[in-house]
């Protein structure tokens, strides 16, 4: 029986020949990650455990993204804590102010993560590397402890669900669009413990960034990993980032997938997902003309400068709606200065918005952006549950750039094409 | 060991948003967490909840965030077991490496109704239902996990080990 490349990345990090769907394995991790809010709690474990130095300064990657610059004495406190230790460990990788950018964007950019990598985060949308043919997932503060301590991590072999993917993207259509679709027709818990592996010759169409985008969103079908094959473009990314080797793993033509789904990529509309989960989601066009509030385009999910491109595409030379709060979030600093260079940021504050510094902020209302009890925003971002965004009377409508972008020049939902 | 608590009942997906909001989690404080902990999902939750009571939930409960918090929040506030018909993955190891007893069994998040006195038996891998009588197994937890458990999470797991390790070393 042969292998699928989540599969295979699990049984080498283990030292293994083989392994099956529901062993349970040690495996070895090659980046173990936290952030402002996961690295505090887990230094209490850590120097109970006895830490004094972690198992790897240069694999030990530690984030100040979350709630940076810091958003109240509390936070404050938090990250001065996590300095210290970054400090005291002298971790290679660590980014505070200035050198921050949203993890999951940060990371791929400084070539920190490679195909057929082992990562484990402290932050549950780790899965995103997995674009890269990389194994990643998110894990808590205790795991990323562990990790830090010994360099490695228990993980149960995950079930992969293949979905195969076929033709072409429509024009405003991304993979915002393809994830939104798959977790409304799988659910929230639809690859619950298990890998979801996209295949098929509708990967070679997809960007990168639309593969980012993707495998990010795998967390909200409840999914361990979400993962793509390595090729040529993701060579080509990889290489232009870095000079990390890597080992490119494969599925083999008799690995086992407990199910496969077929995804025609040309037949996707603009979609979005209504309050209160990620799979509540329909296109656009049977909800266009719902009222909204605020505008939220960034985040691990769309932060990335192809994001950015697509949301100034529409802006640019138009004013948003009367009444509307449209804030753009970069992902990292670099996408932050091409977004100067490509005059990106003039057309989002000319078009009446407001363009931050890289942080987490308002995804997950921490600050940037709260709502108040009966407003909605809609957003880029990746969850839509209860008071996500601020009070618990609040909503959040998630779409792709394109999606917010147009409802921001017309105050409702709004489908681009319809512009 | 026996535990026994009343039920308190929660639907389906509970995400971690409603079992500690994103904007306590400038807190460490198991403590200062417990105060706020299924907030979005019940207000009156953290003043109505009793040390050795139970969480009964739906499907997926724990969806969203890897935030230890999370579990960290449940447990602080003396929540004895969380049983529902299923667990989000990171939810899942977060309680077994934090030391959280967790169940999974549809019949019994299905058996129990809010307000029900719950008696579990963790060895035995039975929950029963003290009013009406009914008796639930669950799934045996694999080896591992149930190490985990009996040695108080992952990072006792851990120091154990190494205690092992080293001793074991010596002997050589």
């Amino acid at each position: 029986m042969g292998m699928t490349i989540t599969e295979k990345i699990l049984a080498a990090h283990a030292g293994l020949e083989t392994v099956k769907p529901g062993g349970l394995i040690q495996a070895d991790v090659d980046i173990a990650l936290a952030n402002d809010i996961t690295l505090p709690i887990a230094l209490k474990p850590f120097r109970d455990a006895g830490g004094t130095r972690v198992f790897d300064r240069e694999k030990v990657v530690v984030v100040l993204d979350h709630f940076n610059p810091a958003k109240d004495i509390d936070s404050a406190t938090n990250m001065a804590e996590a300095r210290a230790f970054a400090e005291e460990m002298g971790l290679v990788h660590f980014y505070d102010v200035g050198s921050m950018g949203i993890e999951h964007v940060l990371l791929p950019e400084q070539g920190l993560v490679v195909p057929g990598d082992l990562v484990i985060g402290a932050d549950s949308h780790t899965c995103t590397y997995g674009a890269l043919a990389a194994f990643s997932t998110g894990v808590g503060s205790t795991d990323f402890a562990a990790a830090m301590l010994t360099g490695k991590a228990w993980f149960k072999v995950p079930e992969t669900m293949r979905f195969v993917l076929k033709g072409e993207l429509r024009r405003w259509v991304s993979g915002k669009d393809v994830i939104l679709s798959v977790i409304g027709e799988i659910g929230v818990d639809g690859a619950l413990y298990r890998a979801m592996e996209f295949a098929g010759k509708g990967v070679g169409s997809l960007t990168m960034a639309d593969r980012f985008t993707i495998a990010n969103m795998a967390i909200e079908a409840g999914a361990k990993n979400g993962i793509f094959p390595c090729d040529e473009r993701t060579r080509e990314y990889v290489e232009g980032q870095g000079t990390k080797p890597y080992t490119a793993y494969a599925s083999d033509p008799d690995a086992n997938f407990v199910e496969t789904r077929e995804i025609d990529l040309s037949s996707l509309d603009p979609m979005v997902a209504l309050p209160f989960l990620p799979s509540n989601v329909r296109p656009v066009s049977e909800v266009s003309g719902m009222k909204v509030d605020q505008v939220i385009i960034g985040s691990c999910t769309n932060g990335r400068i192809e994001d950015l491109r697509v949301a100034a595409s529409i802006l640019k030379g138009n004013k948003v709606a009367k009444g509307i709060r449209l804030i753009v979030i970069p992902g990292t600093p670099a996408i932050m200065l091409q977004a100067v260079k490509e005059g990106i940021v003039e057309d989002v504050i000319r078009a009446g918005g407001a363009f931050s510094t890289p942080t987490c902020g308002p995804c997950l209302g921490g600050f940037m952006g709260i709502l108040a009890k009966g407003e909605r925003a809609v957003s880029t971002t990746n969850r839509n549950f209860v008071g996500r965004m601020g009070h618990p009377e609040s909503e959040v409508v998630l779409s792709s750039p394109a999606v917010a972008a147009a409802s921001a020049l017309t105050g409702c939902l709004a489908d681009p094409g319809d512009l | 060991m026996v535990l026994e608590g009343r039920a308190w009942k929660f639907g389906d997906d509970v995400n971690t948003d409603e079992i500690i909001p994103a904007r306590y989690l400038n807190l460490t404080d198991p403590v200062k967490l417990a105060e706020h902990v299924m907030e979005d999902a019940d207000p009156e939750f953290p003043k109505k909840v009793k040390r050795g009571d139970v969480i009964i939930a739906g499907k997926n409960f724990g969806c969203g965030s890897s935030r230890e918090h999370a579990p960290i929040a449940i447990k602080a506030a003396g929540v004895s077991c969380v049983i529902a018909a299923s667990f989000a993955r990171i939810f899942f190891r977060n309680s077994f490496n934090m030391g959280l007893l967790i169940f999974e069994s549809p019949l019994a998040a299905q058996g129990i109704r809010e307000g029900d006195m719950v008696e579990i038996r963790p060895e035995e891998g039975l929950i029963r239902n003290i009013g009406t009588g009914e008796t639930f197994e669950v799934a045996r937890i694999p080896e591992f996990m149930q190490e985990l458990l009996d040695n108080g999470g992952l990072i006792e797991h851990i120091k154990k080990r190494q205690i092992q390790g080293s001793e074991d070393r010596d002997e050589k």
